[in-house]
């Protein structure tokens, strides 16, 4: 009968019409920006750097390497190294980006940064709501607004940052013992006695404690 | 354009179609010589998206290459990913483990999913089925996407896939969602084919039109949904049998006559196939780790030689050909892009045909302009 596959046509859209009134998966509109939808926790949308403590500036984490400048595919990132060295979380010295600037209008969020970073500096943020009146240096964002505190990327990626904590702290743990052991032979070879020894490599291992907050 | 002018009042009519025309699916001009409302020339213009792609691509480091294949087709930029690292294994002899070569099936299929879904949306839309069977299509791609964000972090730019292997392991949660998914799929596609597939207009529109001989879609190089449309069986996953895809059971479907009819049935036959193969893949999924440790990904120096690595994207046959001089970026990296090649046979099937029949052809060869410009 002519006309048949059209009827047939109308009944399913009739079928989706109606349905959209009872079954879920049929209706799947959120009503935004009243209604939002839960980012995953692989969501990505900038990137952000991280520190320990409350001191951004003493804190971060980031060692000016470089490394992250040179594998970024649209080249986005600017970094200048400092000239004079602060000490990491397990007490290392080491440079610091004096300047650590992202121009978030090359940003393609692509996370190859995350991925190289050997110091798990540069995390991925999930804020997205970012349009700014200022074209140039609204776009350009410095190390002052990239620096995030740790408990914030606890915040946003939970699994990630556990995972990476635990390795922190067992990178510090290690240090500590290196450290220790380090001091029990200074100590060993300038005085015999080895209760100093021990004395020693406990206080060497206590300061660098201070740095890593969970 | 070489048009020579126009000879007199009342002859032919050139009419520039785009680049800015709703339905010619991004910044793609067609320059038409019209008799009445037939057309007797056109010539594809492109390029307006050209982002040289090829050479960025030259000058980076390996790994820098993978984000910038997500922006080539940005509707299936898993399939586009795999095509890369493909050709980077080859060239320089990486092996991949078991569950990522399964999750890259899963991943790949549930792209050519949502690009074919989305595909005869568009293409109805441009037949002037309004909107409807478009937001059925982009609701059940919106899941898809949904799932792409919680594995890869991003909803279209996915860049998930390393050489040797994949970025992140899925979760067992994530793979359960996508089982919840394509349990699901079947309904859809039921309903979808239903809507207009027996419907008396769309088929005295589509049948007959735009029709493209076997035997110039195999010499015009075509691949893909369209060559498949013209009855050659030809695919790539049974051809080549990249990645584990010998060991999944499904058909391809062929097409009789090439026209826009079986251009758009390919497709929803080709969907169902997608879900054959995404529940063998599901059901077979070893665990395992999912890259191999020991691949440098960042300072990746393959040895001196060449590699191409092919694939069945969604559009055809998608392959990247890279030649590597020993340094940490390819000395030359050139992606044979199946949009591009489609579209250049678009004259042939579109002579003779009426205006306003050149937009629902161009709709039916499938083309994402980041693609066809690069």
């Amino acid at each position: 009968m002519l006309g048949e596959g059209i009827i047939q046509g109308l009944v399913e859209t009739a079928r989706n019409f109606f349905g959209s009134y009872v079954e879920k998966d049929r209706l799947t509109t959120v009503q935004y920006p009243e209604e939002r939808h839960t980012l995953p926790e692989a969501s990505r949308v900038f990137p952000i750097l991280l520190y320990d403590g409350d001191d951004a500036a003493k804190g971060l984490r980031c060692v000016a390497c470089q490394i992250c400048e040179k594998e970024c595919p649209p080249r986005c990132i600017h970094i200048e190294k400092s000239k004079d060295k602060k000490p990491d979380f397990v007490g290392k010295q080491q440079f610091y980006p004096a300047v650590f600037d992202i121009d978030v209008a090359v940003c393609m969020s692509c996370q190859i940064c995350v991925e190289v970073c050997p110091f798990d500096a540069i995390r991925m943020d999930k804020v997205y709501e970012l349009s700014t009146s200022d074209r140039f240096g609204g776009l350009l964002w410095t190390k002052e607004q990239l620096s995030k505190p740790n408990e914030y990327y606890q915040k946003i990626h939970p699994m990630e940052a556990a995972e990476t904590d635990e390795r922190r702290v067992k990178e510090l743990a290690e240090a500590q013992a290196k450290a220790a052991a380090a001091a029990a032979k200074a100590a060993q070879t300038a005085s015999p006695a080895p209760g100093d020894a021990s004395g020693n490599g406990a206080s060497a291992a206590a300061k660098p404690a201070t740095a890593v907050h969970e | 354009m070489d048009l020579e002018p126009i000879a007199g009042p009342g002859e032919l009519l050139e009419v520039s179609m785009g680049p800015h025309h709703p339905s010619t699916h991004g910044v793609f001009r067609m320059d038409v010589r019209l008799d009445g409302e037939r057309v007797v020339r056109l010539k594809p213009v492109f390029g307006y998206l050209h982002r040289n792609h090829e050479k960025i691509a030259e000058k980076g480091a390996y790994l820098a290459a993978i984000p910038y294949t997500d922006r080539l087709d940005y509707l299936c930029s898993m399939t586009n990913n795999w095509g890369y690292v493909l050709a980077v294994e080859k060239l320089a002899g990486i092996q991949v483990p078991e569950r990522a070569e399964y999750i890259r099936v899963i991943v790949a299929e549930l792209t050519r999913f949502q690009n074919h879904a989305g595909l005869v949306g568009f293409l109805l839309q441009d037949m002037g089925a309004s909107g409807t069977p478009l937001m059925y299509a982009f609701r059940e791609r919106e899941k898809v996407l949904d799932l792409f964000e919680s594995l890869s972090g991003a909803r279209m730019m996915c860049n998930y896939m390393r050489f040797g292997g994949v970025r992140v392991d899925c979760s067992a949660e994530w793979l359960d969602e996508v089982r919840q998914l394509v349990g699901v799929l079947p309904r859809f596609l039921d309903e979808f084919e239903n809507l207009l597939r027996a419907n008396e207009i769309l088929m005295a529109r589509t049948q007959g039109t735009g029709v493209l001989p076997r035997e110039l879609a195999i010499n015009a190089g075509v691949t893909g949904p369209m060559l498949r449309a013209s009855g050659v069986n030809y695919d790539i996953r049974k051809v080549d049998k990249y990645g584990i895809y010998d060991r999944f059971k499904f058909g391809v479907p062929l097409g009789e006559h090439g026209d826009v009819y079986d251009r758009y049935m390919m497709r929803i036959l080709e969907m169902r196939e997608s879900v054959k193969i995404l529940e063998q893949a599901l059901r077979d999924i070893p665990a395992g780790p999912v890259i191999d440790p020991k691949v440098r990904l960042r300072g990746l120096r393959p040895k001196v030689g060449e590699a191409y690595g092919r694939i069945e994207s969604p559009k055809g046959e998608l392959g990247f050909f890279l030649i590597s001089d020993g340094s940490g970026n390819p000395y030359r990296y050139r992606v044979r892009p199946p949009c591009m090649i489609n579209l250049t046979i678009l004259e042939d099937m579109c002579l003779g045909e009426n205006i306003a029949d050149t937009v629902i052809i161009l709709g039916s060869v499938d083309i994402v302009l980041g693609e066809v410009d690069r």
